[in-house]
């Protein structure tokens, strides 16, 4: 016999507003209150890994940039776990890395950066593997509910191109605006991923965002 | 061939996804829509398409993992913890409430930030320039984990409203912003706490948003006067509601 278990409504979301960093980024806000901070520094000098910076901007539907936007990711280690329990994949745990960081775009330039290490293959549950992804989730004024959407890695050709995730945007041409394109700047590998909120009139391409 | 509609393989489950088990889905109606014309900046700033909505993945159903050694003795405290050469003016309130997922079950170790103007309705923040006063002791932030029964508790001055451009005259109730991270990236949840009885709540454009009354009522923190300090502060309930993991009834086989 099953059991109908009594259900409560989520609590309803709200914007962030404009001041979102004194609560999640208050040294960006510009004071200093905690001794630890959370940032957008992922690595430590033993995790394991390839090392890459994210980096890139957020628009809005008039191609603006939003410069008060806070982002954080989320993300497999460099053998394709995630560091929580409910990971029982057979793949080594890396003790120096964590998976998680926030950070503000930058007020005057709008740009956002995190440093961190490619993610492994992640397992999906219909038993294939997902293409190395970071998860990211956008909180601003004007956003009533975060915004989740996913970074691919545009050199990730063979693994992006069986992705159940990727896959399931049934518009191909939307595929696209996830996936990340590769530089290489005074030796360092960074990907740039920029988010287009809203398509805007002169037909840039809104950024998937998902119903996680 | 499009992978769309399909569910998992039946069978196909792999026992570390049901170990924790999935979530519901998210009852959009519970929510505000992205798009609501009367507060102003959602228009340029909510997606024009569908969202696209896809079974959860390992990276959907697990989240980060915070440890009390990351936060400091009074980190909760935000009477005293930007206090330099005196205590901050205002009211002192205690708020406290359980932190529960949709079936119940209390979220242990969740994540709770806040943030907050000061009595005077203004920010601490860069970019605020509302000429009510600053106050020097305090910062207006701060955080703390649920304990074993999803409770979580921190001490600070009530903040004041607060006028914005919105339409001229607009004016926000006094509230306080919350951040929790729960026990999966799908309960990453910002929202805002409102207090009982204030008369600027039914006109706010932001709580507006909200679909629906019983939703606006359950971010209004209510005065617990049980639990209020003697001679000291006075304190206000506020529950949280997480997206919940479901149980597996049944074998999927």
């Amino acid at each position: 016999m099953t059991t109908l278990l009594t259900q409560f409504n989520e609590t309803p979301s709200q914007t962030g507003g404009p001041y979102v960093h004194i609560g999640l980024a208050p040294r960006q806000a510009g004071f200093e209150i905690f001794e630890n901070n959370f940032g957008n520094v992922l690595v430590q000098p033993e995790t394991q890994g390839e090392r890459i910076r994210i980096e890139g901007c957020v628009y809005d539907g008039t191609g603006s940039l939003l410069r008060d936007v806070l982002i954080e990711v989320w993300q497999a280690n460099a053998a394709g776990k995630y560091a929580h329990p409910a990971d029982r994949q057979n793949k080594p745990l890396d003790p120096a890395f964590r998976g998680w960081g926030r950070t503000g775009a930058d007020f005057d330039t709008g740009v956002y950066t995190f440093e961190t290490i490619k993610p492994g293959k992640v397992s999906h549950p219909d038993g294939r593997e997902q293409a190395p992804h970071i998860c990211l989730v956008l909180f601003a004024r004007g956003i009533n509910i975060g915004l989740h959407t996913r970074l691919y890695f545009e050199d990730e050709t063979d693994a992006n191109a069986k992705d159940p995730v990727l896959n399931g945007i049934e518009w191909v041409v939307r595929r696209d605006t996830l996936k990340a394109r590769r530089e290489v700047r005074d030796g360092e590998v960074v990907y740039r991923f920029d988010i287009r909120i809203q398509d805007t009139p002169d037909g840039g391409k809104e950024t998937v965002f998902f119903d996680i | 061939m499009s992978d769309i509609l399909l569910p998992p393989a039946s069978g196909a489950l792999s026992p570390d996804l049901t170990a924790h088990g999935y979530f519901g889905q998210r009852n959009s109606e519970a929510h505000p829509p992205a798009l609501t014309p009367g507060y102003k900046t959602s228009v340029l700033r909510s997606p024009r398409n569908a969202l696209i909505s896809n079974f959860a993945t390992l990276s959907e159903i697990t989240g980060p993992v915070f440890t009390p050694a990351e936060l400091g003795p009074k980190d909760n405290d935000l009477i005293t913890n930007f206090a330099k050469d005196g205590l901050p003016i205002g009211e002192r309130i205690v708020v406290h409430g359980f932190v529960r997922d949709e079936f119940g079950r209390p979220v242990k170790g969740a994540l709770v930030e806040v943030w907050q103007a000061n009595a005077s309705g203004r920010y601490r923040h860069k970019k605020d320039q509302y000429l009510g006063s600053l106050d020097p002791n305090f910062g207006g932030c701060g955080r703390m984990l649920t304990d074993e029964n999803g409770h979580y508790v921190y001490r600070t001055i009530k903040p004041g409203p607060y006028p914005w451009r919105n339409r001229i005259n607009e004016w926000r109730p006094a509230h306080i912003h919350y951040s929790i991270s729960g026990d999966g990236w799908v309960q990453r949840l910002i929202t805002q706490l409102y207090f009982e009885g204030d008369p600027l709540i039914p006109h706010c454009p932001i709580i507006k948003t909200i679909p629906s009354e019983s939703q606006i009522r359950s971010l209004i923190a209510q005065l617990d006067r049980e639990q209020a300090v003697p001679m000291d502060s006075l304190c206000y309930r506020f529950d949280i509601t997480l997206r919940g993991r479901r149980a597996t009834w049944f074998e999927n086989k």
